[in-house]
This record gives C-alpha cells, structure tokens and sequence, in this order.
C-alpha cells in the first residue's frame, strides 16, 4: 500500500549485502518459464501473494471468503511492511528468476519500470482474458499498467484521490472557520492555503504549526499534476517542468514562512506528531486516513476533518496485482486476483481499510460512506468527485526516486534554512544519481 | 606428481622396519599422503573461499566495469573506467567518504580510549569481576537494528530523552536528525556503545598476559598506578592496542548498519550528512539499482582498506625496528 510506500523509515532492512545480490541478479538471467499452473493434484492449489504494507485483503476477510468459494484453493500471504525494501527483495528475485510468489503486489510509482523495463518478466494477462476488464477500472488506473504493445500486466487495486485532513480542535482554537465547505472555499488556491497558514500561525496554540512537512506538501501538489517528471515519450523533463517549479516554490514559501513542523514523514517524530497536536493540516490521500487513525488513536476521535484539496483534484498513490512470468500456477493466480479487485471486494477494503477502490462500479457503491472518525465528513464523496477528476498521470521509471531527492532537497530548505536555488542545486546532483 | 618423484622429494625417514618391496610402495604411499593431507585438511576452506570470497571480488571487479541495471541485468553495457571516473567527479562520493572518515575518528578514539580505561579498571580485582566482564559484552550481543533503532528514539528531536535531558539543563533542543555534526556524534555514540565493552575484554586479554612480576616492581620502585599504567601496562599492549586499531579502522570504514538505521535513510539524511561509504554503495545498489557504479564503490572501499591496513602495517614494522634498534 502506498502508506509504506514513501515509508521508507525504521523497518530492519539489513542482510543485503550487495556483492551477493550483484551475483545473484548477473548470474541468473534465464529459467523464467515456471511450469504453467494446473500441476495440482485433485485440484489442490496453494497459491502465494507477496506484498506490502496493508492491501488489506486479509483484514476484510476476503482470502477466507475465495476460500470457501473455490474449496481447492488455499492462499498463503506474506508482508513486508516497507514497500522501498519490498521492491529491492522483488527485483532481486526477478533477476535471479526463482522465488517469486504466484501473486505479487505493484506500487503505482514502480508500474512504469514494470511496463517499460521488465515487461517480459511478467504475465501478459490479457492471455487469461483481462482485457473484457477494461470498462471496469478508471480509466488512468488501467492504462498505467498496459504496455506500448498492448500487454496488460497487472489489475489495479486502490487508487490515491487527495483532500486535507485538518484537526477542527486546533482550528478552533486560532479562531479559523472549521466548516469544510467554508475551508474549501477559502483555500480554493494553494495561495489561499498558505495565507490561512499565515492566519493561523499568528493565534496557533504553542508548538503547533500548519502543515506536517513541506515534503507531504509537495507530493500532494505533484500529485495533481499530469506531467511531472517525464514526458510521454520518457524523456526527463523535470528541471524544465513549470508544474514541478509551482509545487517546489509553494513547498519553499511555506518552508520559509516557517509554516511547518519540520518533520520527516514516516518518521517515529512524525507518528508521535499526530497525537501530539504538532500540527492542524496534512495532505490526505485516501489510504492516509487509516494512518492517520493509528496514530492519532481513539483520543483523536471526532477532533478530525476533511476538505477538497486546495487547486484541484488529484491523486497519489495506489497499487497493482500481477503475476510473474516465473509463477507456479497463474491460471489460478488470474482468477484470484480478478476476483479480489472485483467491485464488491474492492468496496469491502475500502469499508474496513479506507484503501480508495480504482473499479468504477465499487466507487459507485460507496458513493454514500461516512466516516466518524473524521466528523462524519462523507469521504465517499470527497474522494470520489476527486477520483474523477484526477489527471491521467504520465508514469516515469524513476518516478519514486526522483520524488525522493526533491523532497530531500526542499527538507534541506525547511529545516537547516538552505536557499531555494542551492537546495535545487542538490535535487538536481541527486537525480543524476539517481538516473546513473 | 609421480610417486616417484614425491618418495624422492619427501623427508628421509630412517629405513627401520623390514624393506620388502611392497613395503616399501606403502610407505611412499604413506609419505605421499603425509605430503598432501594438510592440503586436503585446508581444501575446504579454500574451496569455500574460492566460491564466496575470491570469485566474488573478481566479479565484483568485472561488474565495475559494466553498465548494469538490476531492473535489466541481462544487458551489460560496457563502460571501461566510466563507473570510476563518474565516481571521483561525484560530490556525494567525497562527502560520504569525508563522513567516513569523521564518523570514523569521531566513534573510534573515544571507544578505544575508554575501552583502555574500562579494561584497566577491571585488571584490578574487584567482586563481581565476572559478571562485570559479562556485563560490558552485552552492547555487542545485542543486534544493531534493535540498539540503533532504541537510540533513535533517544535522539529525537521534539520527544527524544536526550533533548529532554538537555532541556533541564536549560539548552535548545538539537536537531540530532538533521545537523552534520550533531548527526554524526548520535552516530558515533551508537557505534561507541556496542564496540567499548567488546574491546575492553580484548585488552583486559593483553593486560593479563603482562608478567606481573613488572606491576611488582614498579610498585617497589613507588610508581602510582597511573604511571604503572603509563609505563607498564601501555608498552605491554602495544601488539593489542595496534590489533585494535586496525580492526576498528576497518570496521569504521565498512560502517552501515548504524547510520542506516538512524532514521531509515539510504542517502544518511536530507544533506547527505551522515552517509558513509557503506551506504552510499548500498544506495546506489539498492536504492537505485545501479550494480555497476555500485560494484566500483565496493573496489574503492576495498583498496582504501587495503592502503589503510598497509600503512597501518608500515608504521608498526618501523616503531619495532626502532625498537630493536635502540
């Protein structure tokens, strides 16, 4: 899930020892071909799903329901909690061609080395008949994961539509409106967000600032955008990029204004903010919201709300299901992640884990949902007229990295006070090393 | 070999028991396995570290010369000396090298200084001695991870207990996180914390292998204990001391687990501030796949603990032959 995505903090990430796994990924280049499914015996199948974070699938009981479904069938997940670690352990695998799990989860930031860069080692699942699919998911969601020529390599799970959280209590407190309809009005613009900062700053209760962190701002700007760090053709446009320019200058003035809680997102201080009341704001993608309950906890209850996002509609974040060339049994496979990111079990996920469903029909039936938590703000509504209206977004293969420098830099501006030009100096060094 | 020229080429032993022909052909068969069984008692390790210690250097040095993708291994693309050169122009190289060596001096001075100190007090005889002794490992038993992720917390900056400590006191907080110096002292200490305890046993090992007889005398002679120290106990333990140093130095230019761990960061913070070598290689290996450049780093580092070990020797063997000069 994309909360572990940009999380790339405090998991044990040791025992990667790099002149083994360079071995590992030159020497083992071929014995992709697994066998191809239906080896069971009796129709006795176990299938694999290897993933990330919280898809939440176990969690809305949805394994036990395919279970009873299909009585052949049974289903063994395994997690690693940070995607970043995830997504080394994967491609290592894939190198070397052995130890892939039947079912493996994709992050939306990583489809585009999928499709671009290692589309041979994974199924094309138009093969099983995924393209009669097609009608069914967002329109954006569906083609981020179909190759040039035509290869449809993963089904969509959830998808990331943005708002703000905001905490009504710190609202209240320095005298700002806290209705949401009235918040989106006045902060239409990012402009308009930053003068509230400003507003807020001057009555704020101690130790409490406007924003979490001007990284979670940017993203969230960025995430608006269609283009943001290549171009169609894969070029690398960033540096030339003006919607990049208008999120760093936004991220810089609130930096500068001193609009922040300087914290490093999913860092142990940034979990520890949420409860503290450190800040009143945080950019919200939907996934966000199951986040932001376990860190707030119960006493955070009925203190939240969301608005629409400032400046439009956007999305960020959201993953896939895909199966490996090397698989075991793909057929299988096929049927159960078609069946898991059908509508129904899309909208159960959604009911129980706030991950936003990327299928049309599931988005349809929770059009209505409510969530308390957040003052009964009608998240169904909120983030799906933001589904709708999100930008097709043009998907790049370093897109996660990329990202990563930036923020880097613009923390550099927040908290050691480095100017905008130098920390643009250090965000570009980055990401030709990031490009190699 | 023949058998033959083995018989002939092996030690002489003493014709004592009766020379029948075949006797003979089984005792140059005995002779031959004298010969060889050390070498194959030793083929194990060798084989071993044919497989897993040479081959890998080799190919490492091979990779280094390539273009490789992790994404895309299969294509290398040949790039001769491009992922050394790259390497050099490379800001974040010097800095993480610069770290390197900072965080190096800045955790290992004080660690063998007070190892020193520890091992000297514990020399005496003191109850308990045992379980003290027992007691200043277990820095070292415990895992890196769980140790640097507990002071990370401690390192917090507006919930972490130092800066509360510091606070009492009447100071600002510190941004251990995100300040240069600052970052690498938290560094440091972790690494100070697990590795004072390991080392002190080390030189509490040497200073007992110092003739007592030597403490006796100098205590006849009325010499404090600081200068028994000073002129016993330190003469004595220079082999260990230099043990010491040479393998910390090493340990300090591999260093990984620790400022990884700090705050979860491949690049060793937003400014690069705390990188050291050993994450700079696993960032561009595992952060952005880049085995090429990678592999080059992992040269680098091994010629640099290469020189440094070298140097290190050089000046152990002039101080002896000073010495023994003398």
């Amino acid at each position: 899930m994309p909360i572990a995505r940009a999380a790339k903090r405090a998991t044990v990430r040791l025992g990667a020892v790099a002149l083994v796994g360079a071995l590992l990924a030159a020497c083992g280049a071929g014995n992709s071909s697994g066998s191809d499914s239906s080896d069971s015996a009796g129709g006795k199948v176990t299938l694999t799903v290897d993933l990330f974070g919280s898809f939440g699938f176990k969690e809305a009981g949805l394994y036990e329901e395919y279970q009873k479904l299909n009585p052949g069938v049974t289903i063994k997940q395994s997690d690693t909690q940070d995607e970043a670690d995830y997504w080394k352990s994967l491609q290592t695998r894939l190198a070397g061609g052995g130890g892939l799990a039947d079912v493996q989860g994709v992050e939306v930031g990583r489809i585009a080395s999928v499709t671009q860069q290692q589309s041979d080692k994974f199924q094309d699942l138009k093969e099983f008949g995924a393209d009669k699919l097609k009608g069914e998911f967002a329109e954006a969601k569906w083609s981020a994961a179909t190759t040039k020529d035509g290869k449809i390599l993963g089904l969509g799970t959830d998808v990331g539509p943005e708002a703000m959280c905001y905490r009504t209590d710190l609202f209240k407190q320095a005298g700002l409106p806290t209705d949401r309809e009235e918040l989106a009005k006045k902060w239409a613009t990012w402009d308009g967000y930053l003068e509230l900062g400003k507003e807020y700053k001057k009555k704020a209760p101690a130790k409490s600032a406007w924003l979490d962190s001007v990284a979670s701002l940017y993203g969230i700007m960025i995430g608006q955008e269609e283009e943001r760090y290549y171009d169609a053709s894969g070029e690398l446009i960033y540096e030339k990029n003006p919607a990049v320019k208008a999120a760093w200058d936004a991220s810089v003035e609130a930096a500068e204004a001193g609009l922040s809680a300087k914290l490093d997102q999913w860092s142990p201080q940034w979990n520890q903010a949420f409860a503290a009341g450190s800040f009143a704001t945080i950019p919200c993608p939907a996934w966000m919201l199951g986040y932001v309950k376990g860190q707030a906890g119960e006493k955070g209850q009925g203190k939240w709300d969301i608005a629409k996002l400032p400046g439009g509609a956007g999305n960020w974040g959201g993953s896939y299901l895909s199966i490996p060339r090397a698989a075991k049994h793909k057929k299988e496979a096929y049927q159960l992640i078609e069946w898991l990111t059908a509508p129904e079990q899309q909208a159960k996920v959604f009911q129980k884990q706030g991950n936003f469903p990327s299928s049309t029909g599931a988005i349809e039936k929770i059009a209505d949902a409510k969530d308390a938590y957040f003052s009964n703000a009608p998240i169904g509504q909120i983030f799906g007229d933001a589904a709708k209206e999100s930008p097709v977004q043009v998907l790049g293969v370093h897109d996660q990295n990329v990202m990563q420098q930036i923020t880097n830099a613009l923390s550099e501006v927040e908290r050691k006070g480095v100017s905008s030009e130098k920390a643009w100096g250090t965000a570009k060094k980055g990401v030709a090393n990031v490009i190699g | 070999m023949s058998l033959t020229a083995t018989a002939k080429a092996g030690p002489r032993r003493p014709a004592g028991t009766g020379p029948g022909p075949d006797d003979g052909r089984a005792a140059a068969l005995r002779r031959t396995w004298r010969k060889a069984s050390p070498y194959a008692y030793i083929a194990p390790f060798f084989t071993l570290f044919l497989a897993f210690g040479l081959f890998p250097l080799l190919y490492t040095a091979f990779v280094s010369l390539y273009r490789v993708e992790l994404q895309t291994s299969g294509e290398m693309e040949w790039r001769g000396l491009a992922n050394y050169t790259a390497l050099f122009s490379d800001e974040f190289f010097w800095t993480s090298l610069r770290n390197t060596f900072t965080i190096g001096v800045l955790s290992t001075v004080p660690q063998l200084a007070m190892a020193l100190g520890l091992a000297h007090l514990l020399n005496y005889k003191l109850r308990g001695r045992t379980f003290i002794r027992t007691a200043i490992l277990l820095p070292y038993a415990t895992s890196v991870a769980a140790a640097t992720l507990v002071f990370a917390q401690l390192f917090g900056r507006d919930f972490g207990l130092i800066n509360y400590v510091i606070g009492l006191v009447g100071f600002d907080p510190v941004d251990w996180q995100t300040g240069t110096v600052a970052s690498q002292i938290a560094v440091s200490t972790i690494v100070i914390w697990r590795w004072t305890g390991y080392n002190a046993l080390i030189y509490l090992a040497g200073m007992q292998s110092i003739p007592h007889e030597l403490y006796e005398a100098a205590e006849m002679d009325g010499a404090s204990r600081w200068r028994q120290f000073i002129h016993v106990t330190l003469p004595g333990l220079r082999p260990t001391i230099i043990f010491t140093v040479i393998i910390s130095t090493i340990g300090a230019t591999q260093l990984f687990g620790e400022p990884l761990l700090f705050e979860g960061s491949i690049s060793g913070g937003i400014s690069h501030q705390y990188q050291t070598l050993g994450l700079y290689m696993y960032e561009q290996g595992w952060g952005f796949f880049h085995l090429g450049r990678a592999a080059a780093i992992a040269w680098v580092m091994f010629v640099l603990i290469v020189v440094i070990v070298g140097v290190n020797a050089l000046i152990v063997r002039r101080r002896t032959r000073k010495e023994a000069g003398r």
